[in-house]
């Protein structure tokens, strides 16, 4: 456990009530419902880098980003940034001062600004809401600068978000979130809902970016070949879990957990099309009704007894972390 | 014969600002038993298509000039009546999201006998049957149970195969498939378009499958047709398509899709947008952000013609037009 | 100030009002009436409530088109020698304040509370509703009839402010639940979106995104609905009135004077009513049809 690391996430889980209401419950004798969206995760990000987290639906991936920016409080576990413990700060009077240095940007462009705000005072918003610009000509001119470096104009100001396209309005929304020179950026499938010259685009504009200002970026993804571009470390999470977690170069030159081999196995590939592939099996279970033991044994070719009963815990595999009990 | 003969097909929609055209004089067939990809960015018009082929067009989009003809009988003037007959017996679609494909008050089964019923005539036990077998074929383990469940008893995926199962209910020729596994995660995506491919080539059935993920194109398709502002700019193999592409849009398409095999440090980003309905560029719709630009681009619109290994529509192309 | 009524008439809305001949029709009569009710001292022939200027012997006289008319009296006079026209522009005065303003209260509690109740959830949620539904089980007139009864118990000797205030806060309340119940539910999909989850990680209080974020958002529906309750509320003042719990009958409304009007209805003297009844109706179309354009207009699957 490196203290230099910037982002330290420890055994984080968040478990919602999805219960009935409680007349219902009573008079129709349902139970309580909980779903474990996030079940203990941890992991480390190092100042400079970009972690990927990569699932399927309802692996809580999302869930994860925004305990990550204090959207959501966690149930059990913890955050450290930059050596502080981020929850505390969250709810102490400091909790500005921290907010400052985490952003998020939002995977729908579409939902990501308000319709009814110019873009000016979109950007402007986190400018004036930590007091770090004195009048109205500063705010301009810094809202000018942050326009450029995402490859828009200062001319694009007092438009609204419905004359821009897809692409255009998510290099607004990472405008906004530069605006207050953060540190930590978490990404929730940026360019999944971009077309793929456009999300060309935006990924190596944040690729810049983080050269440039030395950002460290959590980017939440389901399509592997984005982040096999983009990251250096790559989570993969099932069931709020997760499975495995290595370098980007060792997890897709050598997955070694079976669920990040039917994953790599099943995506459609340009160039290597009519290759031999184990047949994937089943679907992803309901997530109010997990699986006993290893959440992923009802579609491992590797399971055993101790599978079904034993859930396998995050631990350190020749240079990767691997939750199976197969593979040790 | 060919199957279905698309022939400067011209989509309009007329509107206060004056009549935008969405799909601007593409042509284009499929062969029986063929499968065909229609690939492109939102806008370029591929679901349009697809949707003037089934007869679904909403107004106020109309079918302004072209035609569309299957099997040899010309389909695109035909009334909504008319077009009732086509659809299911000739033409099967499946559509995007398998949650509202079905209606989520009729068990499954039932969906599928009346779907049956309605053009081939069967009894009530031979629909019945045809039914099962048909879910079993797609996949869905315990079929007899499964026809009295409803919908919204089905996940994502098993949906998506019941629908596939309705598509070919009435054993058409052509399914036109409109991005089938978009909505699905990445594992059941894989399994669903292995299912389409067998199944189709089982029954000899053809597919256009409208989708702009290359992937799914490149394990799925014989041919490919991709589109740019309501035109066709290049159609051909699939493979030479991919990797020997001749239209400039077509190569800064592949090169910007980050894929499995290659390490680069930046993607190739194709600078812009693609034009809106009513600004299309004069000429070549593609010639403001084309790295080849001349002068010819911006004054004459490029035809498809033979290149290398594919048919595109480009002035780099020499030679006279098809 | 031009430059936003010409960005106006250019947007899509503008068109929708241009190429609709009801709606410009309706919005040309309101206006007019609006118009005539703000300069009633210009546009009014006399002043019927300056007792001064009455003719005892000029009353009950038929309209000028009729005989025994006079074109002193466009309309015809009532028992007391009041010019109807003058009494109609009057009465509709008082009439579109008391509708305007009771909206006006409306609108302001019924969103805040719906902001409120979608916004922050949990309890407040649950009380707010329970107390909707509470409203919404009284019929709206007998509600009106209760406050308006219990503040005459009240303050018998109120003078006319207070009454006009007890009657504007009466018709409110039978009108502000549409507003919760519509903006609760548009807040409750706003406070999902991701530019309300980009103003809270960014660190934004929860007033300020209510208010400058979702407020703005949510106010489309409550236009509509604000402007086809103006000729609901108008009605239901004229029914108050008329039942004699409305305005002091030292400012008639028309309501009012529909009811002091029907005593002589069936001697003959038809015109008392029925022009206070016709102007009545005039307003309440006029401002309906304009909100029912503006519901099509805003409605983003008719364009």
């Amino acid at each position: 456990m490196s203290s230099q690391a910037l982002v330290v996430a420890h055994d984080l889980a968040k478990t919602f009530d999805v219960s009935a209401p409680w007349l219902n419950r009573v008079l129709e004798g349902k139970p309580r419902q909980l779903l474990h969206a996030v079940d203990g995760v941890s992991f480390e990000i190092e100042r400079g880098t970009t972690l990927a987290l990569v699932g399927e639906s309802g692996c809580g991936k999302s869930t994860v980003a925004r305990l990550l920016v204090g959207l959501y409080e966690p149930t059990r576990g913890g955050l450290r940034f930059g050596g502080q413990d981020a929850y505390a700060a969250f709810k102490s009077p400091e909790a500005k001062a921290m907010r400052k240095r985490i952003q998020m940007i939002f995977q729908d462009p579409y939902a990501s600004l308000n319709p009814r705000w110019t873009v000016d005072a979109i950007i402007g918003e986190p400018l004036l809401e930590h007091g770090m610009i004195q009048d109205a000509a500063e705010l301009q001119a810094r809202v000018a600068e942050l326009l450029q470096s995402v490859g828009l104009s200062a001319l694009d100001m007092p438009k609204y978000p419905h004359q821009f396209s897809g692409g255009q309005r998510q290099r607004i929304s990472i405008a906004r979130a530069l605006a207050t020179a953060p540190e930590f950026l978490v990404c929730d499938e940026p360019t999944s809902a971009l077309d793929v010259s456009v999300q060309a685009q935006v990924l190596n504009i944040m690729k810049d970016l983080q050269r440039e200002r030395g950002l460290t970026y959590l980017f939440i993804s389901h399509n592997l070949a984005v982040v096999r571009h983009v990251s250096d470390k790559v989570g993969v999470m099932y069931l709020g879990r997760l499975v495995e977690l290595a370098d980007k170069h060792t997890l897709f030159a050598n997955p070694q957990h079976p669920y990040t081999r039917m994953l790599l196995d099943a995506i459609p590939k340009m160039h290597d099309t009519g290759r031999a592939r184990t047949p994937v099996q089943g679907e992803v279970p309901n997530p109010l009704n997990p699986p006993t033991g290893c959440s992923f044994h009802p579609r491992c070719p590797l399971v055993t007894e101790r599978c079904q009963t034993e859930r396998p815990l995050l631990r350190e595999l020749k240079g990767i972390k691997i939750a199976c009990h197969a593979v040790s | 014969m060919r199957l279905l003969q698309v022939n400067k097909l011209v989509v309009e929609f007329p509107s206060r600002h004056g009549t935008l055209r969405a799909i601007d004089g593409i042509s284009f067939d499929i062969a029986p038993g063929e499968i065909l990809g229609v690939v492109g960015e939102s806008g370029a018009g591929k679901s349009l298509t697809g949707a003037s082929i089934i007869g679904l067009l909403e107004p106020p989009g109309r079918i302004a000039s072209g035609s569309i003809t299957l099997q040899g009988e010309r389909i695109d003037q035909y009334s909504n009546d008319q077009m009732r007959h086509i659809r299911g017996r000739k033409i099967g679609a499946i559509f995007q999201d398998p949650l509202t494909s079905l209606n989520p008050l009729y068990t499954v089964g039932r969906q599928i006998t009346e779907t049956i019923q309605a053009h081939l005539p069967v009894s009530d036990d031979e629909a019945k049957q045809r039914a099962i077998r048909l879910l079993q074929d797609t996949g869905i383990p315990a079929a007899a149970e499964r026809m009295d469940h409803y919908p919204h008893q089905f996940s994502g995926g098993m949906r998506q195969r019941v629908v596939i199962a309705m598509a070919l209910a009435a054993e058409p020729q052509l399914i036109v498939a409109d991005e089938p596994t978009t909505a699905l995660d990445v594992s059941i995506q894989a399994q669903i378009i292995g299912l389409l491919k067998t199944i189709c080539k089982d029954r000899g059935a053809a597919v256009m499958l409208i989708t702009h993920d290359m992937g799914v194109i490149a394990e799925t398709c014989d041919r490919v047709a991709v589109m740019y502002a309501g035109r066709i700019v290049e159609i051909g193999p699939v493979h030479e398509v991919i990797n020997r592409p001749s239209h400039p849009y077509t190569s800064g398409l592949m090169a910007s899709i980050p894929d499995m095999t290659s390490d680069r440090e930046r993607l190739n980003q194709i600078d812009g947008a693609m034009p809106r309905l009513n600004a299309i560029p004069q000429g070549c719709a593609f010639n403001p952000r084309c790295p080849q630009v001349f002068e010819r681009c911006k004054q004459e619109r490029p035809e498809l013609r033979p290149a290398t290994a594919t048919q595109a529509a480009c002035w780099l192309i020499p030679g006279g037009a098809v | 100030m031009t430059q936003t009524w010409q960005r106006w008439w250019h947007s899509d809305l503008g068109y929708s009002f241009r190429t609709s001949p009801l709606a410009m029709a309706a919005a040309l009569i309101a206006f007019v009436c609006i118009f005539c009710s703000v300069f009633a001292g210009w546009v009014s022939p006399t002043n019927p409530f300056d007792l001064a200027t009455l003719e005892l012997s000029d009353s009950r006289l038929p309209p000028a088109w009729m005989q025994g008319g006079s074109t002193h009296y466009l309309l015809g006079s009532d028992d007391q020698g009041r010019d109807i026209l003058s009494a109609l522009i009057y009465g509709a005065r008082i009439s579109l304040v008391v509708g305007v303003a009771s909206v006006l209260v409306s609108v302001l509690v019924g969103v805040s509370m719906g902001l409120l109740a979608g916004y922050l959830g949990g309890w407040v949620d649950t009380v707010l509703m329970r107390l909707c539904d509470v409203m919404l089980s009284f019929p709206a007139i007998l509600v009106a009839l209760l406050i308006a009864g219990v503040g005459r118990a009240l303050f018998p000797n109120a003078d006319e402010s207070l009454a006009f205030g007890v009657l504007i806060i009466s018709i409110s309340l039978t009108g502000w639940v549409q507003y919760a119940r519509t903006v609760r539910g548009t807040t409750l999909v706003e406070r999902n979106k991701e530019y309300v989850q980009a103003a809270r990680v960014t660190g934004v209080s929860s007033g300020r995104i209510m208010l400058r974020h979702v407020l703005p958002n949510v106010l489309g529906p409550v236009m509509v609905l604000a402007t086809i309750q103006v000729a609901t509320a108008i009605i239901t003042e004229a029914t108050l009135s008329f039942l004699g719990v409305g305005v002091p009958p030292t400012s008639p409304s028309l309501g009012t004077l529909i009811r002091v009007g029907n005593d002589y209805l069936f001697s003959g003297e038809w015109w008392i009513t029925i022009f206070p009844g016709l102007m009545l109706v005039l307003i309440a179309l006029s401002v309906n049809l304009l909100g029912d354009w503006l519901r099509d207009a805003l409605n983003p699957r008719l364009r």
